[in-house]
């Protein structure tokens, strides 16, 4: 009955039939679904993609294409390259991500590593304010970062060194949500075979543990740096002159001042090196935990990846 | 006895004090980085300003709290034409609209996602969650280069006949706002629908068809009151962040009759009414803590869920 239903609907296909038939029949082929999918991924995608070209343009037009150049990324002497403002702004934001990487990352793994293991009281409030934290909008922790190194920090004051404290402090969450699910699938039978094999505590976390969390606190890392280049909020609220500035800062305070494909270009470098660096984690992060898995069914059990 | 039947769960092996050490300095970093500086906004919000220079005296003990300033900027909110007052409504306005259409076109899109992309689901989840890595500046400035006069848009739209001479998007249009908020943070709102629906067991699906009912009321009665908590979940995950922004305003509006609370903020704070700018962030956050609170408990209930 259903078949004959759907036949004639394909015999007379009109737009409103379209949109109930996908309601009527999920199992059906949802043309209209598949439409609004694809539109939304035009939508969401081709300003970047054409954004991206526009930074290849050989002339310094951002709305009409004139033919294929490299010249505002290296050669013109405004290309990101050569124009020391662009360029100290992206060494600025690779230093700032990567450092804070270097410092969220492993404030992180280690408070993971507490809540998963320690149900102490204090365990449930230090957990509510981080996630706290991460929810926050981002100008409320700017401007109350900014006031605190203002008022209170006035030795280390608005700068480099606070918007690397603000940042790291806002992107803990990642590898603690990150690690805490890895933890929860991998569970504590691997440790405690460590311990009854002999290993002191802390020999089974780095022997043990610490292996078995590694794709998932790289992982973090790779979000951690990823979400760092693109802050735009809290590193503003804590900037200081052109020292401090990164790209996003730079893209937001050139954008409507009539901007060179140079901007594009430099948009684009931090594109390029968040893409390059998430397909590297995905990659890893699969070959990681496949090869655990198959450990873990017992495919080769003489195996275990101790301190691989 | 009980807590030594803990302590056995947790590992007998690890000395007490070994766990909540791993939680101490992640701990120590949110005292001092989001607890301290948000006791500094309550200390300066409803603290002194120095008689001479005008500049804020955070007073820090509550018992020498004074709430007039506090008071008359929340009553010049609700005067109405005030610039404060502007500002709350546009907010109000812009978010909720914005806010709204994520869900109608996240709807859609996650539910293809969960249901009908079949073998293409990883490169649709790939590409649909390329916007996150991708610069929500970067994706302004797109923009910024596609609605300038000369743009592409002006330029498809005159071709189509729909508009005589190119438009003005960016001065000062509510609607670029709007859309331009939609396409900024519309991807937070698939990727909660997208767990929700994904789970639906499609038996569910199939029973109440068996059951005689159609494809619009199985829509109606199972699918929809079964995603109703993505739709929270993403409703709020979309509206907090696009609470405190200013830079999308600012980006593609950039006049004061388009300026947002967070607007109102990080002005007062630049132009030295930084007594103003604490009180509005404490505004924002009071009109904000439901839906945080809301969002934090939902998350925790999955985590139970995931967890048992």
């Amino acid at each position: 009955m259903s078949s004959s239903h759907a036949r004639t609907e394909t015999l007379h296909p009109s737009p409103a039939r379209r949109l109930g038939s996908w309601l009527r029949n999920p199992w059906g082929r949802p043309r209209f679904l598949w439409a609004v999918a694809i539109a939304y991924m035009a939508w969401s995608l081709l300003p970047v993609a054409i954004a991206v070209l526009f930074s290849f343009n050989s002339t310094r037009s951002l709305t009409s294409w004139q033919g294929f150049s490299t010249q505002w990324y290296v050669g013109n002497v405004s290309s990101v390259w050569d124009d020391p403002v662009l360029l100290d702004a992206l060494t600025q934001s690779l230093k700032l991500a990567a450092l804070t990487v270097l410092i969220a990352v492993p404030l992180g793994v280690t408070f993971a590593l507490a809540l998963d293991r320690w149900r102490g009281r204090g365990s449930g409030t230090a957990n509510f304010v981080m996630l706290f934290s991460f929810i926050t909008p981002e100008i409320a922790i700017g401007v109350a970062l900014f006031l605190f190194f203002v008022q209170v920090a006035e030795g280390i004051g608005p700068g480099f060194t606070a918007q690397l404290m603000g940042l790291s402090m806002f992107m803990m969450a990642y590898p603690v949500i990150v690690v805490r699910a890895r933890l929860l699938s991998i569970g504590k039978e691997y440790e405690e075979a460590a311990m009854d094999l002999g290993a002191s505590p802390l020999e089974s976390l780095r022997r043990v543990l610490l292996p078995l969390l590694a794709p998932a606190i790289f992982a973090s890392a790779v979000i951690v740096f990823a979400a760092s280049i693109d802050n735009f909020v809290i590193s503003q609220q804590l900037s200081v002159g052109a020292d401090t500035q990164t790209v996003p800062i730079l893209i937001y305070s050139s954008a409507r001042r009539g901007p060179l494909p140079s901007l594009n270009a430099l948009a684009s470098l931090t594109l390029f090196a968040s893409t390059l660096l998430i397909a590297i984690a995905a990659l890893a992060y699969r070959r990681r935990t496949r090869a655990q898995r198959a450990v873990e069914h017992g495919v080769r059990p003489l195996q275990v990846p101790l301190g691989s | 006895m009980t807590e030594r039947a803990e302590a056995g769960a947790t590992g007998a092996w690890f000395p007490r004090w070994f766990w909540p050490s791993f939680a101490a300095p992640a701990s120590l970093w949110l005292l001092l980085l989001f607890l301290i500086p948000f006791y500094v906004i309550l200390a300066i919000a409803f603290g002194d300003i120095d008689p001479i220079f005008l500049t804020p005296t955070p007073v820090y003990s509550p018992l020498r709290w004074d709430v007039t300033a506090f008071r008359d900027l929340v009553s010049s909110i609700f005067t109405s034409g005030s610039i404060y007052q502007n500002a709350f409504t546009h907010t109000l306005l812009f978010v909720s609209v914005a806010s709204l259409l994520c869900l109608v076109i996240g709807y859609p899109v996650a539910y293809f996602l969960a249901r009908h992309a079949g073998r293409w689901k990883t490169l649709f989840l790939v590409l649909f969650l390329a916007p996150f890595w991708i610069s929500y500046m970067m994706r302004m400035l797109a923009w910024i280069n596609l609605l300038q006069p000369s743009g592409y848009v002006n330029r498809i739209l005159e071709s189509l006949g729909v508009i005589e001479a190119p438009v003005a998007w960016l001065n000062g249009k509510p609607l670029t706002v709007i859309l331009g908020l939609t396409y900024g943070y519309v991807p937070y709102m698939i990727l909660p629908l997208f767990a929700t629906l994904d789970r639906i067991p499609s038996s569910m699906l199939e029973a109440s068809r068996d059951l005689g009912a159609g494809g619009v009321p199985t829509f109606r009665r199972v699918t929809l009151p079964m995603s109703r908590q993505g739709i929270l979940a993403g409703l709020v995950i979309v509206a907090l962040p696009m609470f405190g922004d200013y830079f999308t305003t600012t980006l593609l509006a950039g006049t004061r009759n388009t300026a947002m609370i967070g607007n109102l903020i990080q002005t007062s704070i630049q132009s030295s009414l930084v007594q103003t700018g604490a009180s509005l962030v404490l505004i924002l956050l009071a009109l904000l803590i439901v839906p945080m609170l809301y969002y934090l408990r939902a998350t925790e209930r999955a985590e139970e869920l995931f967890a048992a």
